[in-house]
């Protein structure tokens, strides 16, 4: 018996599979890596690093090989005074973002001024780097660009982290790497809508705001509110310290979990937290046996919450 | 099972592979409808199970996805395309040890995974969040020897043409492995803004588009025709859902985007695509109730056609639903509130879970050779399933009509997640009598290959349903 086989079927599949992806994959893909990045872009970038998901440098996704972030306030190397500005120290070692290992995700002119004018091509991960960003005209166009500090001041990762004090450190790297890990986006999306969300959870972000990123971590199903522009809003370290402890501290209604386990083991006095002693409590405050709920703990630097709320203080 | 791993090929009785993957899906149906109900309790009731990372429910939500879509729709899928491809082709599997080893390693793989995104190890983008060695691994060990058993099963068939079940199986496995290995580009080379965000959503999209929608499809094309005994009521129109399934199916992923900075084109164009997902829906759904003319006694009298006909009735809201809120006329409102979420549940748990565990139902007495234990216990899943999955769906849906109020209206968060509770507390009660209906059908299916009547060769089990 002669079969049937469906020759003319399997290459019009083909046809009709491959021009979908060609429309759905290949044209977008074109467009969206010609995007030229944002000042927003750029420093989301520098400080969250490489990847803030499963990645080689860090496999069980707790915010390794990742940059910090500090303010500076005077020269590392003079120690002058200067006006604050933020710089994005990548130590030995520390994978650098997309934007420096391929400057093209940067968008025509971002990137000719800091290949150019930045030197972002001799930064070197096995030695480390510092970089910022800065303004330049680009052909008649006022663009953000990022400059290789060590390349162009000569400053170095450790004595740049060695002349800022603890407070001017932040961890936002970290602090987004365990944003996805906790994954707070199931509730809590990072996109206000083009369409109604501006007065509400401020301006949507724009088509150049993410070159570099990864994850974005848009989240999809809004429970609770956008944190985009959240610090913004609400820029208090003692309010957010309270609420990620216990949500219901400072909102009764609020059905957040709580994430006290993100203290880890000891307070910013080394003594260890006694969980079970402050649970017990606080249910004391909920019977009405207690005026006052139990005091949250100050964290640890070294702590997660800390770094944590180094990101999330930096959404603005 | 682990006697058969490494049996001769020839020893492995026939069907094999399908009880083990039926079953295996049966019991990952219950761990994460398990999860679900777990997961919506703490929605409800905040403080339940508190204060600890691993029962978190940023670390428990995800395993519950994957759970239900890797392990109970897509093992389902399998066990459907064991034992249906090579009825259909009135030939025997191209390879039961394949098969055997297949589900051995997709338990292994499934459960290895769940873990690794339960601890934390996540990749961080909605429905690819498995870290890119378990996406290898998926693709690697459990699509590709799938595709290659159903490719090679309908090359080895027996009869003159393919019947339209086993197009859908023979092309859904082949663009599940494509989706996979093209979805997780943003991992496997690092891709980086927008073209993460969109990919994230063209896997999402397709997974759903390509493997779980016209796979389900498929197996109502088997089991409508089979049971009630009448033909197709046409080949034609089963082409038009076929191509149309490729065509305009594979095209929308960026309406899951539309208030996000896209290019505007790209959105326009997956939203008039999007509307046209509504070809391959209606041309399914009317092949369909056309084929019952005349038997829809069979919709109250059996069990495994009132599964499938009140899944392809769930097709018709669905549908309804997915071809329109995605235009930017309707998504502004509804986008990202428990609109959404109701209509996941109502593609996975309505449509797509009815007209598997119709196949499961059916497949399991086939291959088994035994009559299902208790009739009056198969009902009792069915409704409370069919109620435990519209107290989810109505509830939430309400949910989300309120969240797209508040949207607009910029009312204080806080007076959403206030006015939200009630609803909240029914979708724990709906997933619970979900979860509950599960552990019935364990049951009836375990006596079933214990104690149920031996069906007589040359007879089929609904024709026994109601002989003692």
């Amino acid at each position: 018996m002669a079969f049937r086989e469906y020759k003319i079927g399997t290459r019009l599949f083909g046809v009709a599979l491959g021009g979908s992806m060609m429309i759905t994959l290949y044209f977008p893909t074109i467009d969206m890596t010609s995007v030229q990045a944002t000042e927003v872009a750029l420093r989301k970038a520098l400080s969250a690093g490489r990847q803030n998901g499963f990645a080689y440098e860090d496999p069980f996704v707790t915010g390794e090989g990742k940059p910090v972030t500090v303010v500076l306030r005077k020269d590392p190397v003079t120690g002058e005074k200067m006006e604050p500005m933020e710089a994005y120290v990548f130590p030995p070692g520390t994978p650098f973002p997309s934007a420096i290992r391929h400057p093209r995700t940067l968008g025509s002119g971002v990137k000719e001024l800091s290949l150019q004018q930045g030197r972002i091509g001799e930064a070197d991960e096995s030695r480390g780097a510092v970089f910022y960003v800065d303004h330049a005209t680009y052909q008649g166009e006022k663009l953000a660009y990022i400059v290789n500090a060590t390349a162009i001041k000569g400053w170095q990762p450790e004595q740049v982290l060695a002349s800022v004090p603890e407070e001017d450190k932040k961890y936002i790297g970290t602090g987004k790497t365990l944003f996805v890990r906790e994954q707070c986006w199931w509730c809590h999306t990072l996109l206000p809508e083009q369409t109604q969300d501006w007065q509400y959870f401020g301006v949507p972000p724009r088509l150049g705001d993410f070159n570099s990123e990864g994850p974005t971590a848009f989240g999809s199903d809004r429970k609770a509110p956008d944190l985009l522009h959240v610090a913004s809003r609400n820029s208090s370290r003692e309010w957010m310290l309270m609420h990620f402890f216990n949500p219901r501290l400072v909102q009764p209604h609020s059905i957040m979990p709580r994430f006290d386990y993100l203290w880890d083991e000891v307070d910013a006095n080394g003594n260890k937290i006694d969980y079970a002693a402050w649970r017990k409590a606080y249910e004391e405050y909920e019977e009405g046996k207690r005026i006052y709920p139990p005091e949250v703990p100050e964290p640890h630097p070294d702590s997660r919450i800390r770094k944590l709320v180094d990101f999330i203080l930096s959404l603005k | 099972m682990f006697k058969y791993l490494f049996a001769r090929n020839e020893d492995i009785p026939p069907g094999t592979a399908a009880v083990y993957f039926g079953y295996s899906s049966i019991i990952w149906f219950i761990i994460g409808t398990g999860l679900g109900s777990f997961n919506a309790a703490k929605l409800a009731f905040p403080d339940f199970v508190t204060g600890s990372e691993l029962f978190a429910f940023g670390h428990m939500r995800q395993v519950h996805v994957h759970a239900v879509i890797f392990g109970w729709i897509s093992m389902a899928f399998a066990m459907a395309m064991m034992y249906i491809t090579p009825a259909l082709g009135n030939t025997r599997l191209w390879s039961e040890k394949l098969g055997v080893w297949n589900c051995f390693l997709w338990n292994v793989g499934l459960s290895l995974g769940l873990t690794l995104l339960w601890t934390g190890m996540t990749s961080g983008r909605e429905y690819s969040d498995f870290p890119w060695i378990i996406d290898l691994y998926i693709a690697a060990f459990i699509a590709l020897p799938l595709a290659i058993n159903v490719w090679m099963t309908i090359l080895k068939r027996r009869t003159q043409g393919i019947y339209t079940t086993n197009w859908f199986f023979g092309a859904g496995v082949f663009m599940v492995t494509i989706v996979f290995l093209v979805g997780n580009t943003p991992e496997w080379f690092q891709l980086t803004g927008l073209s993460e965000a969109y990919l994230t959503w063209w896997f999402a999209h397709n997974v759903l588009g390509l493997w779980i929608t016209p796979v389900a499809a498929a197996i109502a094309y088997y089991t409508v025709p089979k049971i009630t005994g009448n033909p197709l009521y046409s080949h034609r129109i089963g082409h038009l859902h076929f191509w149309s399934v490729v065509v305009f199916y594979s095209t929308p992923a960026a309406h899951h985007l539309m208030s996000a900075p896209l290019p505007e084109w790209l959105k326009s164009f997956a939203s008039v695509e999007g509307v046209l997902i509504l070809v391959p829906a209606i041309a399914f759904v009317s092949n369909l109730l056309l084929t019952m003319t005349g038997k829809w006694h069979y919709f109250v009298d059996n069990l495994e056609i009132k599964f499938t006909i009140t899944g392809v009735l769930l097709a018709i809201p669905l549908n309804m639903q997915g071809g329109f809120q995605q235009t930017r006329a309707i998504n502004w409102y509804i986008h990202g509130t428990g609109w959404i979420v109701a209509h996941a549940h109502l593609a996975l748990l309505g449509f797509s879970t009815f007209l598997e565990a119709a196949a499961v139902y059916y497949g399991l007495q086939t291959i088994m050779r035994r009559k299902l234990y208790s009739l009056t216990l198969g009902n009792f899943h069915f409704w409370l399933l069919l109620i435990g999955f519209a107290t989810y769906w109505i509830s939430m849906t309400i949910a989300g009509l309120i969240q797209g109020a508040a949207k607009i209206y910029e009312v204080p968060y806080i007076d959403t997640v206030i006015a939200e509770h009630p609803y909240m507390i029914a979708r724990w009660v709906g997933g619970t009598l979900v979860f509950t209906s599960n552990i019935v059908w364990l049951y009836n299916m375990w006596m079933t290959a214990r104690a149920g009547t031996e069906i007589p060769a040359g007879r089929l089990p609904h024709e026994l349903a109601y002989e003692r």
